[in-house]
């Protein structure tokens, strides 16, 4: 029998991956937590959330008012304040990723579509892979899609491997961030399991929940994902992108998730080219933050665009 | 020369490019407007501040600017003398007759006091010492008060705490603490005595008097009877004068085990009871199977946790050699993000080492280890020009004969050797005049108890390391001492049956 020396590494075997100790998580995630961000650095953090956020909207009843609104709060996030960066992308379902894509013409704000069934995944490889293809066509620079947490559960790791593998492809030039919802998958080694059979298969990103399971994304389970990263990192070389989603409101958590980053990952990955947050209420609580940075008192939210 | 090729080579390394960072911290320093600091301490005796006899004063510094921040009182045999007897007084007269419930009165009040003053006494335990503000802030202050509440609880509970067998106090307690812990460690003298019955002679450690002052006020407001806790300051001698004077019971001492060898003479033949929680030298334990990133942390917890003045620190680092190179790339990485520097920025990791004598005894033994053919590693962070401080230091293919091994150190330093069974292992961590502690990292319980019950150690942490808990005892073997703090186990040492 011939060996193929042709791949670069050969793939571990997702059964076995290393064991997390919840207690140790928390406790590491409770030191960043006690970082203290002031001044010139607590500017610089909340320009760099903002930065890194993809503005959602994922709702059944959104509309192309609703989308059109949204790409233009994307872009003029709040003019009043000179220099302030825009948005990394807006976040929407396939059906309107041609309108966004419109919208933010010129703008440089990429546009990022869930697909694969979202946010359940229960749906046949084939339907994935057309919902994929039709993001794709429409324009879609980003596709995040789900992995199959029932398969996953039952032990089948081959076949999210495989879904995963297929949804890349599919992908084409756009690149792709694998949502694990790991609100579903109950434990950090379920968690660790799953972010290396998604990086391994070739995600570009990987992503902790849709924003519809509670609870969304949890800074325990960014650690374990960011360690998974940074592991891949040491064996190959190769960057992968992380993108914690739902439940991140606030400032001041924005900024202990990118002290999280910086402790875990190192100053590579401060871009938006490698960290996103999926978050739709985050970017006006920044925004009122910057604010009272430059005049010392907070205004009210009343000044700030809700789209 | 060595080492700047040997970070070149390491081509995947997050640390790399770290010098422009993208994103850092601002200096973020904790206030010092809300203190206040006399500029001369005296003698505490008789719930009054009392010049010392000879007249004599010594200065204490701040270790991280070498600045003066006050003088502190000398004590010599005349004020300890003084001291105990206002201690035997207040026992006989006032102490031993009030209720225990009395007592626990006191003890919970003392207690509540240094929660409402806890910051107060979190910065200056910070300035005189010279550990990090988050640690003093985070762990020192809120456990030193949790010890005077556990035991405050037992005051008037001995009876059920050792059924039919009549707990009575001994009397007169000489305590002597060292400067690693000044506060916390005043409390866990402090508190068992006082909750038995017992009245104190306290002596800080020389470097970090400041904290264990500042209680003698708050003792003094506490309205707890005159007497019955005194603080003398001062070095050895004044050490020596309270292990010698004949009218004290009991001799309570945590320090190095040079001197507790010598308190261990002193004392023999007299009637005095002894603790003695000395010097330690633990090994923490990496088996292939740990969840090796949490382990990291608890390598990193163990050792640079208060600059490594730490006695039950775990300075020997044993790792199953399947993932040495994995755990010793991620320490490296890890010890890159510690910084070091102002103990009173909130964000720094490692302070200052707590004296000048200290950084040299830590200077002279990594000029041992490098002797000896160690590798030797530090992370590349900046130091401040001035005040004491070290790098986070490794020893890599280190082994069991050399010395930065089997000794001491006390510092930021951390000897790696790998094994490559259990029994090398548990072998090798016994191989040590110490037996203070030990830590134990892998994904299996029955690999844990079985360590657990073969390693000559007082405390042992699964997964996890240097967690104190008033309710958990504290103590060692062998050279590291006997008797026990902490815990139900921490009444008996005061108490006769």
């Amino acid at each position: 029998m011939q060996i193929q020396s042709t791949t670069l590494f050969t793939l571990p075997d997702f059964s076995k991956t290393p064991t997390i100790d919840q207690v140790g998580v928390e406790e590491r995630v409770a030191r960043f937590q006690t970082r203290s961000i002031k001044k010139e650095s607590k500017v610089q953090g909340l320009k760099l959330a903002l930065s890194m956020i993809d503005l959602t909207t994922l709702e059944g009843k959104d509309t192309e008012g609703k989308v059109k609104q949204l790409c233009y709060k994307a872009a003029h996030l709040h003019d009043v304040i000179p220099g302030i960066p825009s948005v990394a992308a807006v976040c929407v379902y396939p059906t309107f990723v041609k309108l966004a894509k419109k919208c933010l013409d010129g703008t440089g704000i990429k546009v990022a579509s869930v697909a694969t069934a979202f946010p359940s995944g229960q749906s046949t490889r084939e339907v994935k892979i057309t919902d994929t293809h039709f993001a794709v066509d429409n324009g879609a620079d980003e596709v995040d899609m789900v992995i199959s947490r029932g398969e996953f559960l039952e032990g089948n790791y081959a076949y999210v491997f495989d879904e995963i593998t297929a949804v890349k492809e599919a992908c084409g030039a756009a690149r792709l961030k694998v949502i694990l919802e790991t609100g579903e998958l109950s434990t950090l080694d379920n968690v660790r399991r799953a972010s290396e059979i998604a990086i391994y298969a070739g995600a570009d990103f990987i992503k902790t929940s849709t924003g519809k399971i509670s609870p969304a994304a949890t800074q325990p389970v960014t650690l374990v994902m960011l360690e998974t990263i940074r592991d891949y990192y040491y064996k190959t070389g190769k960057m992968v992108g992380m993108k914690p989603a739902g439940g991140i409101s606030t400032a001041k958590i924005a900024l202990q998730y990118l002290v999280m980053l910086k402790e875990t990952l190192g100053d590579k990955w401060l871009t938006n080219e490698w960290y996103r947050f999926g978050a739709s209420s985050l970017a006006n609580d920044v925004l009122m933050q910057l604010q009272k940075e430059q005049e010392g008192v907070y205004q009210s939210g009343d000044y700030f665009s809700k789209d | 020369m060595e080492k700047t090729k040997e970070k070149k080579s390491v081509s995947l390394s997050l640390g790399e490019g770290r010098g422009e960072a993208k994103w850092s911290y601002a200096p973020s320093p904790e206030s010092t407007s809300h203190i206040s600091l006399k500029k001369q301490y005296d003698l505490f005796i008789d719930g009054k501040f009392v010049k010392p006899s000879s007249g004599k004063y010594f200065d204490t510094i701040n270790p991280a600017t070498e600045e003066k921040i006050s003088s502190i009182a000398e004590a010599d045999e005349k004020d300890v003398d003084k001291a105990v007897k206002t201690a035997r007084k207040a026992y006989t007269n006032v102490w031993s007759k009030l209720p225990a419930k009395e007592r626990g009165k006191y003890i919970y009040r003392i207690a509540r006091m240094l929660q409402e003053r806890a910051r107060e006494f979190a910065v200056i335990e910070t300035l005189d010492g010279g550990k990090p503000i988050r640690e003093s802030r985070d762990i020192d202050i809120p456990l030193a008060a949790n010890h005077f509440f556990y035991y405050a609880g037992w005051a008037d509970k001995l009876e059920y705490a050792f059924p039919n067998r009549k707990p009575q106090s001994l009397g007169v307690a000489g305590q002597i603490i060292p400067w690693n812990f000044p506060l916390l460690m005043a409390a866990w003298k402090i508190a068992p005595a006082l909750a038995t019955g017992n009245t104190v002679v306290l002596k800080p450690a020389e470097t970090t008097s400041l904290t264990a002052l500042k209680l003698a006020e708050l003792i003094a407001d506490s309205g707890i009877p005159d007497g019955v806790v005194n603080i003398v300051t001062g070095a050895g001698v004044t050490g020596a004068a309270i292990v010698n004077h004949p009218d004290i019971d009991k001799i309570a001492f945590t320090g190095s085990t040079d001197v507790g060898k010598i308190i261990q003479k002193a004392i023999a033949g007299t009637k005095k009871k002894a603790t003695l929680e000395l010097g330690g030298k633990a090994a923490n334990i990496i088996f292939e199977d740990a969840p090796i990133d949490q382990a990291v942390e608890g390598i990193i917890n163990g050792i640079f946790f208060n600059q490594g003045h730490v006695c039950c620190a775990g300075s020997r680092l044993f790792v199953q050699e399947g993932v040495a190179d994995t755990v010793i790339r991620k320490l490296k990485d890890r010890m890159e993000t510690l910084i070091v520097g102002d103990p009173l920025d909130k964000n720094t990791d490692i302070g200052a080492i707590n004296s000048k004598q200290q950084l040299a005894t830590i200077n002279k033994y990594i000029e041992i280890g490098k002797n000896e053919g160690a590798d030797f590693y530090q992370s590349s962070c900046n130091i401040p020009a001035k005040g004491f401080f070290c790098r986070p230091t490794l020893f890599l293919n280190a082994s069991q004969s050399h010395r930065v091994v089997q000794e001491e150190i006390f510092g930021p330093v951390l000897t790696v050797q790998t094994f490559r069974t259990v029994e090398e292992v548990i072998e090798k961590a016994n191989n040590i005049p110490y037996g203070l502690s030990a830590g134990v990292w892998t994904d299996k319980g029955s690999k844990i108890f079985n360590l657990t019950s073969k390693l000559r150690a007082g405390v042992i942490w699964a997964n996890t390391y240097n967690k104190f808990d008033p309710t958990s005892p504290f103590g060692g073997y062998k050279e590291s001492g006997f008797g026990r703090e902490g815990g139900l186990h921490g009444l008996m040492p005061y108490l006769k049956f």
